[in-house]
């Protein structure tokens, strides 16, 4: 009786599945209601999270409740630490959810937003969650082994060598576009620029509170600052309005950009007590408290999502990123679907916590799902807008014309009504001196959030909203980059150490001071390219993001594969393999196109080509032509680079089938480094409910 | 209620790390207890200098 109340409940959370995610596909009229979204994925998760990952554990992975992980075995109290399966559920997501997931699905829905949509959930319940699991699993059995080492202990030499030029390169890459993604929020508004600008002395108070008042108080220290960070919004209305003090915050974004990178630099250098660590609480306190808001907002609220299902930007003629649906939606939706960066965040950490394997599913496949939940929301956010002023937003100047008047124009001719009225109001609303070209995500995510917030919980604060989101995106995006930049530190220091063992000490100055400098020098050349970029550098840079993001996944689901036919589970091999084998698809068609397409916003090297011709014939205007040597080179830099992806990706899959053919013919491969089965204590502690 | 309130408080506490003296200090009570066990400043230095030695947050 009980299985059979059991089986027709999840008859009918597959039928509501079903009927939701068939609705937002079919749907054709004026707007659909938010809620067949979060149905649609509500019941998604739900049936892959309660049939696939559970297949995948018992069968697949074989998970092991009596098997002592390595946090049991090797407890130190430091970093092998068993801890309770909610707290390690919290630390990981915490650690895998940053700004990506917003930004992508964001961009994205210049093609409706349908593809981002299905892309989001299947993407994660079949790639991303998958490879979220397995990598969890394979680095527990390894005793926390980061990617690189198991790439190069399983597979060979090769493979680990790729994995970690791979994780420096995206990290370049993945720290300028967010940098960029600020740069354009942060123009000429002297309130967001403040409040920004206002989060570094609240990191630092917070930091120097926790360091020295009161030692290790970190909720105390992080409510103070989450205090301090909403005032800084409203601060920064009060300095929007003080005619001396907003001079002082309104900048071009060229300045900008340098002041992000002076930052960059400085962030890297100070002691992580001082600014890193607690700007890290902050953010995270943010995120979720704001995540949790949006999704309550949501709810009540229930707003119609006013975007087309399909625009005829599928063609690839988009304002925001040029390119056709297939293959640019699944690299621009790289966080939320399937995102390779975790692979670095589930080997390694979170396996020196987890105090039973069974807990694997739940924080591997289950923290991914939360992820993508996100991205639905940011994909709900986005779409809400009225799509001209979604397009108004986003669209870079040099697609749409620089004057007001002439953009307007250009989006309502390509269906999308919108005035140049209605553009002011709603900048007049958000406290705003202008919304257009606001290129990147984070302006219309925001202008997105804050008539949600303003429709749930009072009209009158809009400005105040736009601002709290703006400052909600920029802390964490810059969390990100002083996190990435000093990681890109530390690889760098630990390659250069090969070549001057002297340059490989972390705590030597000198050191630290000049591959401080090369790791914020990389990043700061792309986003300086994108700032000067009149097409705005997003339909360069995020691309390219998106191209190394999935190729790390690659990597790390080839490192599965490779594992799962060494250890003679052939006949799963085909979890790993297919999202594998999606992801080289899209990844090689995608860098194919950028290297080779003939349309000028597609390929890197028409680009480059179109640019030097005009800049030959005297075509371009003069500010135009000051810059267009640069922007020429950076084009073919940019076309080599993707060209070195690339090659990277197709040397780790061939690779990789080297050693599964070895080891199918019966030649000798390098031996599992598993460790062996260790019963787990039998303590009551571990007596499981 | 008062005891999930307080329950909830514990999860907070522990995801935070505003309890990681605490568990330190349980930690050494059991394990080594022929050496003094750190202060609660020097601890937090050393805890939060090991947190961020690697790719700690994602994009």
């Amino acid at each position: 009786m009980k299985t059979i109340l059991k089986n027709s409940v999840w008859l009918l959370v597959a039928i509501l599945g079903a009927a939701a995610v068939g609705g937002i596909a079919l749907h054709r009229g004026e707007s659909i209601n938010s809620l067949w979204f979060i149905a649609a994925a509500l019941c998604v998760y739900a049936l892959a999270y309660r049939f696939y990952s559970a297949w995948i554990a018992a069968r697949v992975l074989m998970l092991d409740a009596s098997r002592a992980t390595p946090a049991v075995r090797l407890d130190n109290g430091r970093d092998f630490v068993p801890t309770n399966k909610w707290i390690v559920f919290g630390h990981h997501f915490a650690a895998i959810a940053g700004p990506g997931p917003l930004v992508g699905p964001t961009l994205a829905a210049q093609f409706g937003y349908l593809p981002g949509t299905l892309w989001i959930l299947f993407g994660a319940v079949l790639g991303g969650a998958v490879q979220d699991m397995v990598t969890l699993f394979l680095s527990t059995r390894r005793n926390g082994r980061s990617l690189g080492q198991m790439a190069r202990e399983e597979l060979g030499a090769i493979g680990g060598t790729a994995a970690l030029v791979g994780t420096f390169a995206i990290m370049i890459i993945l720290i300028a576009v967010l940098g960029l993604v600020v740069v354009n929020a942060m123009k000429h508004s002297p309130w967001a620029t403040s409040t920004v600008a206002a989060t570094i002395p609240i990191a630092m108070i917070v930091g120097l509170y926790m360091r020295h008042f009161r030692a290790g108080k970190v909720l105390e220290a992080s409510a103070l600052g989450v205090i301090l960070l909403l005032l800084s919004v409203a601060g920064g209305g009060w300095v929007d309005h003080n005619a001396t003090l907003r001079v002082w915050f309104d900048h071009e974004g060229l300045t900008l950009a340098w002041w992000i990178i002076a930052y960059g630099f400085a962030a890297a250098i100070l002691p992580v007590w001082l600014l890193l660590a607690p700007r890290d609480y902050l953010s995270t306190f943010m995120k979720l408290g704001t995540v949790i808001v949006l999704a309550i907002a949501i709810l009540m609220l229930q707003p119609e999502v006013k975007m087309p299902a399909l625009t005829q930007f599928i063609d690839g003629t988009g304002p925001i990123f040029g390119g056709k649906l297939f293959p640019f939606v699944f690299i621009t939706i790289a966080c939320g679907a399937i995102s390779g960066f975790h692979a670095l965040i589930a080997s390694g950490t979170t396996p020196k916590l987890l105090e039973n394997e069974g807990d694997i599913r739940m924080i591997g496949y289950g923290a991914m799902l939360l992820e993508s939940f996100v991205a639905i929301m940011a994909m709900i956010a986005a779409t809400v807008l009225d799509p001209g002023v979604f397009f108004a937003i986003n669209s870079p100047a040099g697609i749409v014309g620089k004057e007001a008047a002439d953009a307007v124009a250009t989006i309502s001719g390509w269906g999308f009504p919108v005035t140049v009225a209605q553009m002011d109001t709603l900048a007049r609303e958000m406290g705003e001196a202008t919304l257009f070209a606001r290129t990147g995500g984070a302006p219309s995510l925001a202008v997105g959030m804050a008539s949600i917030f303003g429709s749930a919980f009072g009209q009158g604060l809009l400005a105040l909203w736009y601002h709290f989101a703006i400052m909600f995106e920029a802390i964490f995006i810059l969390t990100t980059l002083d996190a990435g930049t000093r990681v890109g530190r530390f690889m760098l220091q630990d390659m250069l150490g090969n070549i001057w063992p002297k340059l490989g000490e972390t705590s030597w100055y000198p050191s630290v001071l000049f591959t401080s400098a090369l790791v914020v020098a990389g990043w700061g050349y792309f986003l300086y390219i994108g700032v000067i970029d009149p097409n705005g550098g997003v339909n360069i840079l995020w691309p390219l993001f998106g191209i190394s993001n999935q190729m790390l996944a690659a990597i790390a689901l080839s490192v599965a594969t490779g594992i799962f036919v060494k250890s003679g589970r052939l006949k799963f091999a085909w979890v790993t393999a297919l999202p594998l084998t999606w992801l080289v698809i899209i990844t090689s068609t995608a860098a194919w196109q950028k290297i080779m397409s003939d349309d000028v916003r597609v390929g890197f090297f028409a680009a480059a080509n179109d640019m030097a011709a005009k800049l030959a014939a005297g075509a371009l205007p003069p500010e135009k032509a000051a810059v267009a040597p640069q922007l020429i080179f950076n084009q073919q830099l940019d076309a080599w680079l993707t060209l070195f992806f690339v090659v990277i990706l197709w040397v780790v899959i061939l690779d990789m089938l080297r050693v599964c053919w070895r080891y199918l013919a019966g030649k000798p491969v390098r031996p599992s480094t598993e460790h062996p089965h260790e019963p787990a204590p039998l303590n009551a502690q571990w007596v499981r409910d | 209620m008062l005891n999930k309130l307080k329950a909830f408080w514990r999860v907070v506490r522990r995801l935070s790390g505003d309890d990681a003296y605490e568990r330190y200090l349980r930690h050494h009570a059991e394990q080594h207890v022929d050496e003094p066990p750190l202060t609660r400043e020097a601890f937090f230095k050393q805890w939060q200098d090991g947190k961020w030695k690697g790719i700690k947050r994602c994009c």
